[in-house]
C-alpha cells in the first residue's frame, strides 16, 4: 500500500501531463462521474458538509486501524475533487491521516478550490477527514 | 450642473459610446485566466467610475473632518458634501422633503430599522405582514424576527411560474388585518419589476403601510417615492455604481417623526442629561455615530454619472443586451430560462437539468466570465421553483455584445466538458 505522500506525489505527477487548465478539469469531471459515491443509507443530514452553492457527503469506518471513507456532491467538479481526496486519504491508518499535509492540492494548481467562499471547499473537506481520524484515534488509546 | 447629460458619453447618432463610457470603469481592462474579463454580475454589485473612485479620493486628501459639530473648514466641507449627497438622492427618487432621506450602511440595514421601530411600535399579535413570493432574504428575515417578537403573521403574494406576481390575489392576501406590506420592486434572481404602486394603493386602501426594498430597482428604473406613495423605500449605493457600506432609506415625514429612533449614541441626540434625552430632528434622529461620511460624499459622483447618461437611455441599452443574451441562451441544449416575465430588468436566471450551477461557474470564471450561482439569498423562492439554485447574468451599461458572446462560447465549452 502505498503512503499519502506517495499517492500525492503520483497525482502531481499525473497532472504534471496537463499543458491546458480544461484537460485537468475534464480529468476532474471524469473521475467525479466515475466516482461510486456514498451508500443512500449515509445520505443523511450529519454526513452533509454545507455549502452555500452545492452539497458534499462524508462518512467513514474504521477497521484495525485503517480508516475509510466514502464521499460524494452533487456538483460534479466537487464530486471528482472529493475523489482526489478518497485516493489520498481512504485506506490509509488514522494516525498518518490525522498529520498528513495536503501539499498536491497547491502543486496541480487546485488551491482555488480550498475554502474560496464556500464552507464546502476543499479544507473544510480535509478538516472533516482529519477529525474522523482523530476521533478513531482516541478510540484507539 | 452636475445633472446634465455628457454628451461625451455618445456617439454622434445619439447612441451610447460603449467605448468611451468604458474607459471611465478601469477594472474592466483585466484579464481573468488569461481571458478579457466580462462581468455579469452587475446586480450583486456594480463597478465604479473613476469619478466615484476620485470624489473618494479626493474627500480624503482635501475635505476629511467630522460633520455636522465642527467650526471650523475642514468640518464645514465635509458637512458641505454629506448633506449635498442627501439633496442628490431627495431629486433622484423626488422625495418631497430632505429629512425624508436617511442614510443607512445599505438596504439591509433600511429594512431592519423600519422592522425594529415602526414595527415594534405598530404591531400586536394577530396583525399580519404581506411579503412577495420573491424576497431577498433581507426583505424577509427582519419581518421573520419581528413577527416572532410580536406574533404577528406573514403572509406571501403568490407568482406565476414566469415570475409575475398575481395581482388577482392583492385583495385575498392584503385584509384589513395587514399592518405592512413590504415588496421588493424589481427581484435579484428573476429580474421582474413588480406592479409596486398598484400593491401600495391595495395596502392603503386597508390602512396599511407600504415598503418597497429597491435595491434592484435603482439602477435601472426611474424611482418616483411620491407617485408611487411609498411610505417606505429603501435602497444601496453600491448597486447604483457608488462605494460599498451606504444605503438610503426614505420614510414619509409623519411616519419617520412619529417612529422611535434606531441607535442611540451622538448624533441623534438634541439634549442629554444624566437621567434622560430628547432627540434629534430628521434626518438625524436616525443617524446615530459617526457616520460612513466619505462614502456618502462619493455617492453623489455616482447619481451624477447615472444622470449624465439618463436611466431612459440606460434602460434602453441594457434590454437591447438582454434581447441579445436571452436570443443566444435559448438555443443551448437543455436550458431553462428562469425568470420570463413580461416586464422585466436585464437579469437572466437560469438552470441546466445535469448540469450544477456551481460546475458553471467554475468553468465560466476559468474563460474569464463572472456569474452569479446559488439560491441568491432567495430560499423560499427557490424552493417554490423546486430548484436548490440558479445560475444568474446580469447586465450593465458598459457591457456589450462582444461580452456576450464571450459568455456564451464559455457556457458552450462547459457543456463540452461536462456532458
Amino acid at each position: 500500500m502505498a503512503t499519502i505522500n506517495e499517492i500525492q506525489d503520483q497525482i502531481i505527477d499525473d497532472f504534471n501531463l496537463f499543458d491546458e487548465w480544461d484537460e485537468k478539469y475534464a480529468y476532474i469531471i471524469d473521475l467525479g462521474k466515475k466516482l461510486q459515491g456514498i451508500d443512500p443509507k449515509y445520505k443523511i443530514e450529519e454526513n452533509i458538509i454545507k455549502g452555500c452553492q452545492s452539497l458534499v457527503w462524508m462518512t467513514s469506518n474504521y477497521q484495525d486501524g485503517i480508516v475509510h471513507y466514502q464521499g460524494e456532491s452533487d456538483a460534479i467538479i466537487v464530486k471528482g475533487l472529493v475523489a482526489l481526496l478518497l485516493k489520498v486519504l481512504s485506506d490509509q491508518p488514522a494516525e498518518d491521516i490525522a498529520k498528513s499535509d495536503m501539499y498536491f492540492i497547491d502543486k496541480i494548481g487546485m488551491q482555488q478550490h480550498l475554502s474560496m467562499t464556500r464552507s464546502n471547499g476543499l479544507a473544510s473537506m480535509v478538516k472533516q477527514m482529519k477529525m474522523h481520524a482523530l476521533a478513531y484515534q482516541s478510540t484507539q488509546a | 450642473m452636475t445633472n446634465a447629460i455628457n454628451t461625451d458619453l455618445f456617439n454622434l447618432d445619439g447612441t451610447l459610446n460603449i467605448e468611451r463610457i468604458r474607459e471611465d470603469f478601469p477594472i474592466l481592462y483585466q484579464e481573468v485566466n488569461g481571458k478579457p474579463l466580462v462581468y455579469f454580475d452587475n446586480a450583486a454589485t456594480t463597478q465604479k467610475p473613476l469619478q466615484v473612485v476620485e470624489a473618494l479620493t479626493a474627500y480624503y486628501l482635501n475635505d476629511n473632518a467630522n460633520i455636522h459639530r465642527g467650526i471650523h473648514t475642514l468640518a464645514e466641507r465635509a458637512t458641505a458634501g454629506f448633506e449635498a449627497t442627501r439633496d442628490a438622492v431627495k431629486t433622484f427618487i423626488n422625495a418631497n422633503e430632505r429629512e425624508e432621506i436617511i442614510f443607512t450602511r445599505g438596504t439591509t440595514e433600511g429594512i431592519n430599522l423600519v422592522a425594529a421601530t415602526w414595527g415594534a411600535t405598530n404591531l400586536k399579535e394577530g396583525d399580519e405582514i404581506v411579503l412577495s413570493a420573491m424576497e431577498h432574504h433581507s426583505n424577509m428575515v427582519p419581518w421573520h424576527m419581528l413577527a416572532q417578537r410580536t406574533k404577528a403573521v406573514v403572509k406571501i403574494l403568490p407568482m406565476n411560474d414566469a415570475g409575475e406576481l398575481l395581482t388577482e390575489a392583492f385583495d385575498t392576501i392584503i385584509t384589513p388585518k395587514t399592518k405592512l406590506v413590504s415588496c421588493v420592486h424589481v427581484s435579484n434572481t428573476l429580474g421582474s419589476i413588480n406592479p409596486v404602486k398598484e400593491l401600495i394603493a391595495k395596502a392603503h386602501a386597508v390602512g396599511a403601510v407600504a415598503m418597497i426594498d429597491g435595491a434592484q430597482a435603482v439602477s435601472h428604473l426611474d424611482i418616483d417615492v411620491q407617485d408611487l406613495n411609498a411610505d417606505f423605500y429603501a435602497f444601496s449605493a453600491h448597486k447604483l455604481y457608488g462605494p460599498t457600506g451606504v444605503g438610503v432609506l426614505y420614510g414619509k415625514r409623519a411616519l419617520l417623526e412619529a417612529m422611535p429612533p434606531y441607535q442611540g449614541g451622538g448624533e441623534m441626540i438634541s439634549d442629554v442629561s444624566y437621567e434622560s434625552c430628547t432627540y434629534n430632528e430628521l434626518p438625524y434622529k436616525f443617524e446615530a455615530g459617526t457616520p460612513n461620511i466619505a462614502d456618502v460624499v462619493a455617492f453623489k459622483a455616482a447619481i451624477d454619472y447615472v444622470h449624465s447618461i439618463g436611466k431612459p437611455t440606460i434602460r434602453a441599452y441594457e434590454h437591447e443586451l438582454l434581447d441579445y443574451a436571452v436570443s443566444k441562451l435559448k438555443d443551448i441544449e437543455g436550458i431553462r430560462l428562469i425568470g420570463t416575465a413580461k416586464n422585466k430588468v436585464s437579469v437572466q436566471s437560469f438552470v441546466f437539468s445535469d448540469i450544477h450551477h456551481q460546475d458553471l461557474a467554475i468553468i465560466l470564471d476559468k474563460e474569464g466570465v463572472a456569474i452569479r450561482t446559488g439560491h441568491h439569498c432567495t430560499q423560499p423562492l427557490m424552493g417554490r421553483l423546486g430548484l436548490t439554485g440558479t445560475s444568474r447574468a446580469s447586465f450593465a451599461f458598459y457591457n456589450t455584445k462582444e461580452e456576450i458572446d464571450q459568455f456564451i462560447a464559455a457556457i458552450y465549452k462547459a457543456i463540452k466538458l461536462f456532458r
